[in-house]
This record gives structure tokens, C-alpha cells and sequence, in this order.
């Protein structure tokens, strides 16, 4: 451990990160371009999320990492890992007992609350990107409040498709001003992004940052009549019988066996062990 | 003599974890205007800088950084200690990315409120001490419903939070504590407002 300097990353570059931190946090949904380093992980694998969690990072902290919801995955084990190695902090997979959270493409089932950060990966941090190449032009497209190609993607989706077929990634208005892209999270949790805790979102390939602080007014683009929804699986988990959590669809066999599972694993796990049990579950042995 | 044992003293002891906690801090300040926070390990610059302002210093500033040093922060044992430790090249104001000094000194309108483009290209003012401070609420990220606070003028701010998505971003230190003000909060006058 004492091999690395705290965190992994130099002063210097974490400096240059916190900078980046601030002014994201002052002027929430913009994108703030900084000077991604190379992690030892590919790109893909989170290290936006990681230089921004070395970043945030202190000593004192309890560490958790989710993929997908779940904490035994591996890139969240690896990431967990990571940190232990280089910033000997302690770990967790308890939402409850976590000062950082870093996730890719979920938001925990339980509210977080003041106190505590969740750190996104983010793999394609420019909302406009797929509708407009150019960065010039995207970033002028910021600067100039012009968000109607948005709304004419989400009108297309609905001439096409009768409603809004975007399930995930679902661009947001942060304070009325920047459209945000929240990462790939499933629209389940836009709902959520006003929450109580701090949320920092890092694309290393992409070179930027950006940030919600606690309360910050994020709004679901949408129409008149076509109000935004936040859908799921309608079904209940069948492991712990949760009728509100975001469920995981898994194949069991080659004959059409399926069962769904609560996304969260930690939210599962607690609720099992507080004696729910879902309709292929087993009660849960103490 | 005195004044070279000033400037080469008052740093970090183990800088990775002091100025990680102590950014941790600033964090949170900025996203929660108006909280105060206490910093617990600090650094420690020439008088008059408080010591809450010369731990920001050390956790945001370095040769990448140009620094203004405003009114009584602008002395040669300060630059000295700031030149020290940092390494920040210290400028005018109008090319400042950090400002620190103390409230009346400050020329607020020199300073870089960003672009359209990249409104992060702007200048995070630092004030540092006391100030004849006023009441106000305060709205806007980061604050649940309100908070009322103390600030040095109202109007300033309120010309500043208009300009969003472009403005200042402000520390206030004073001793080890800590509070910040982004540009994106709304400033009203009077705890009720």
C-alpha cells in the first residue's frame, strides 16, 4: 500500500480533478472538460468514476461499488479492490453504511442521504452527442440554451413508437438550464437525481465532469401529453417479493424459464434477511 | 530573518490526506451554500490569512493556477509563502483563475465570469476575514428549501446569480471555518425574504 501515493492518482492530477469538482458543482449540468489520466483499467470500465472517487476520497471513508446495482460483479469488485490497495479505505456493500458510492448505471433502491457522494460512471456525457457529431457544435448548442433537436428525438420516438421508447440514459434539465445526460441509469431512477446526497459524474474517455448538488432541481424532458414515466418490469421480485425495486429480467433454462430480481443486490439481501421472501424465494436462513 | 521562517513553514505534514480531507470540505461547502463547515488540519500562512484560506491555497492551487492577491493578502511574505508552497503564478486580477483577499480590497468586476461556451473558465474569489456582514436567504442547488446566512452585500451577489450560467464562484474563510457561495444560488435581503 505504501507504495502508491494516497488514492492512487498524484496530487497534482487530483488538484487539477477537485478543480474541476467545484466549478462542475457551481454551475450543475454542465460539463466540465479535465485532463482524464490513464488508470489501470481500460476505458469502459469506469475511470471517470475512479479518478473522481480518488479524488473525493479520504481516509475515513467506507467505500461501496455497484455495477448494475449489483456489488459482486466484476468491475465492481475490481474497482473495490482498487481502492482498498492504493487508499487503504474500508469497504462496504451496505448502502446504508457508505460514505462514497460509485456506480455504473444505477441508483441504490434506498434514499441516500446528506453526507454521503455516489460518483456515475459515465461512458457518453454530451445528451446531444448521438443527435449531433460535432463537439463545436454541441457545445455551442449549450451555450445558445438550442435543445429542440432533444425534443424532436423524444417526438420522433413517439410518432414512431406511440410513446417515448428511450428506457435509459433519459436526458434531464438540471435548474431549468443545461440538458445533463445522468448516464445510463434506467429511467426507474430519474426520479431520484434530486436527492439528498452529492452526485459526481466522470467519463475519462471523454475528458469531463459534471455535478448535481443535493436538491438540485432535475427534470425528466417530456411533453404536454405525453408526461414523463418512470417504468419497470411490472412484476415483483420473485427472490425477495419487492413490488417497488427495479427487477433484473434472468433467463433460468432453455425453455422459457424466467425469473426477475431485484437490480440491487444489497436491497435484496436486506430484505430477505428481514424475512421477505418472493414467489421462487427461500426463506432466508439465519 | 523572521520572514523566510514564515514562508517556508505552514504546510501539510502529509498533504495527500490533510488536503484530501480538507477538499472534502470544500466540496461540500460549495454544495451546500451558506453551511459553514470547520476545517480540523490546517495550513498555516502569514497574518492576516486566516488559516481555513491558506488550507484552500494549498488544496487548489499550483503552477496551473495564476492567483491574485487582493488588499491585505498582498504582502511580500504572503507571496512569498503562496510562491513557496504553491507555486501559483501570481497575476492581475483580470487573469486570475483564484483571488484571495479581503472583502473591501476586492474589484469584483475585473474578474473572469467564464464564456458561453466554458463558463468553468472563471474565477473563484476567496474572501477571507471579517466583514460588516447583512442578512440573507439564500436558494437555489444544493439548499432544501432556504438557508439564511450572513453576507457582505446583497446586490453584488444577486448581479452575480443573474449572469448564470456565467459568474464568480466564492469562498468566505475565516479562523479554520468555511462557507462558499456557487453562482448558482439566488440571494435575497432579510431572513424571510
Amino acid at each position: 500500500m505504501s507504495a502508491y501515493n494516497f488514492a492512487y492518482l498524484d496530487e497534482q492530477t487530483k488538484r487539477m480533478i477537485r478543480r474541476a469538482l467545484l466549478k462542475g458543482m457551481a454551475i450543475p449540468g454542465y460539463q466540465v472538460p479535465f485532463a482524464s489520466r490513464e488508470m489501470p483499467m481500460p476505458y469502459g470500465w469506469g475511470t471517470g468514476g475512479v479518478q473522481v472517487s480518488a479524488a473525493v476520497m479520504v481516509p475515513e471513508d467506507c467505500f461501496k461499488v455497484i455495477d448494475q446495482g449489483a456489488d459482486d460483479t466484476t468491475n465492481a469488485v475490481s474497482i473495490r479492490r482498487f481502492f482498498q490497495a492504493t487508499a487503504g479505505v474500508a469497504v462496504t456493500e451496505k448502502t446504508a453504511e457508505a460514505s462514497v458510492i460509485q456506480t455504473r448505471h444505477r441508483i441504490p433502491e434506498r434514499d441516500l442521504r446528506q453526507g454521503q457522494i455516489l460518483v456515475y460512471q459515465v461512458p457518453i456525457p454530451e445528451p446531444l452527442r448521438f443527435l449531433e457529431p460535432s463537439e463545436v457544435e454541441t457545445r455551442k448548442m449549450h451555450a445558445l440554451e438550442e435543445y429542440g433537436l432533444m425534443h424532436v428525438k423524444l417526438y420522433e420516438d413517439i410518432a414512431r413508437h406511440g410513446d417515448i421508447s428511450t428506457s435509459y440514459a433519459y436526458p434531464v434539465k438540471v435548474e431549468g438550464r443545461y440538458v445533463m445526460d445522468p448516464s445510463p441509469i434506467p429511467k426507474f431512477d430519474n426520479p431520484k437525481l434530486g436527492m439528498a446526497a452529492i452526485q459526481l459524474f466522470g467519463a475519462g474517455r471523454e475528458q469531463r465532469i459534471y455535478a448535481l448538488p443535493p436538491h438540485t432541481d432535475v427534470v425528466s424532458l417530456d411533453f404536454e401529453d405525453y408526461p414523463f414515466q418512470a417504468g419497470k418490469a411490472d412484476h415483483d421480485c420473485d427472490l425477495c417479493g419487492a413490488g417497488s425495486s427495479y427487477l433484473d429480467e434472468v433467463i433460468t433454462d432453455d425453455a422459457g424459464g424466467r425469473m426477475f430480481v431485484c437490480s440491487d443486490t444489497d436491497f435484496c439481501r436486506e430484505r430477505r434477511e428481514a424475512g421477505h421472501v418472493g414467489a421462487l424465494g427461500v426463506e432466508a436462513v439465519a | 530573518m523572521e520572514q523566510t521562517s514564515d514562508m517556508l513553514t505552514g504546510g501539510f505534514s502529509d498533504a495527500p490526506r490533510q488536503s484530501a480531507r480538507a477538499f472534502r470540505a470544500a466540496l461540500e461547502a460549495m454544495a451546500r451554500p451558506g453551511s459553514t463547515y470547520v476545517l480540523q488540519e490546517m495550513a498555516d500562512a502569514p497574518a492576516p490569512v486566516s488559516r481555513a484560506a491558506a488550507t484552500l491555497l494549498l488544496v487548489l492551487c499550483d503552477a496551473e493556477t495564476p492567483l491574485h492577491l487582493s488588499g491585505v493578502c498582498d504582502t511580500p511574505a504572503i507571496r512569498g509563502w503562496v510562491t513557496f508552497h504553491t507555486g501559483a503564478p501570481l497575476v492581475a486580477a483580470a487573469e486570475a483563475m483564484f483571488v484571495l483577499g479581503d472583502w473591501s480590497s476586492l474589484d469584483l468586476r475585473v474578474l473572469a465570469r467564464g464564456t458561453a461556451e466554458y463558463p468553468d473558465r472563471s474565477a473563484t474569489v476567496i474572501v477571507d476575514g471579517d466583514f460588516e456582514g447583512v442578512d440573507v436567504s439564500l436558494r437555489g442547488p444544493g439548499i432544501k428549501d432556504v438557508s439564511v446566512t450572513r453576507l457582505p452585500d446583497v446586490v453584488v451577489f444577486q448581479e452575480n446569480a443573474a449572469h448564470f450560467p456565467l459568474g464568480l464562484d466564492f469562498y468566505f474563510t475565516r479562523g479554520a471555518k468555511l462557507s462558499a457561495l456557487p453562482r448558482s444560488t439566488r440571494v435575497t435581503a432579510g431572513e424571510n425574504a
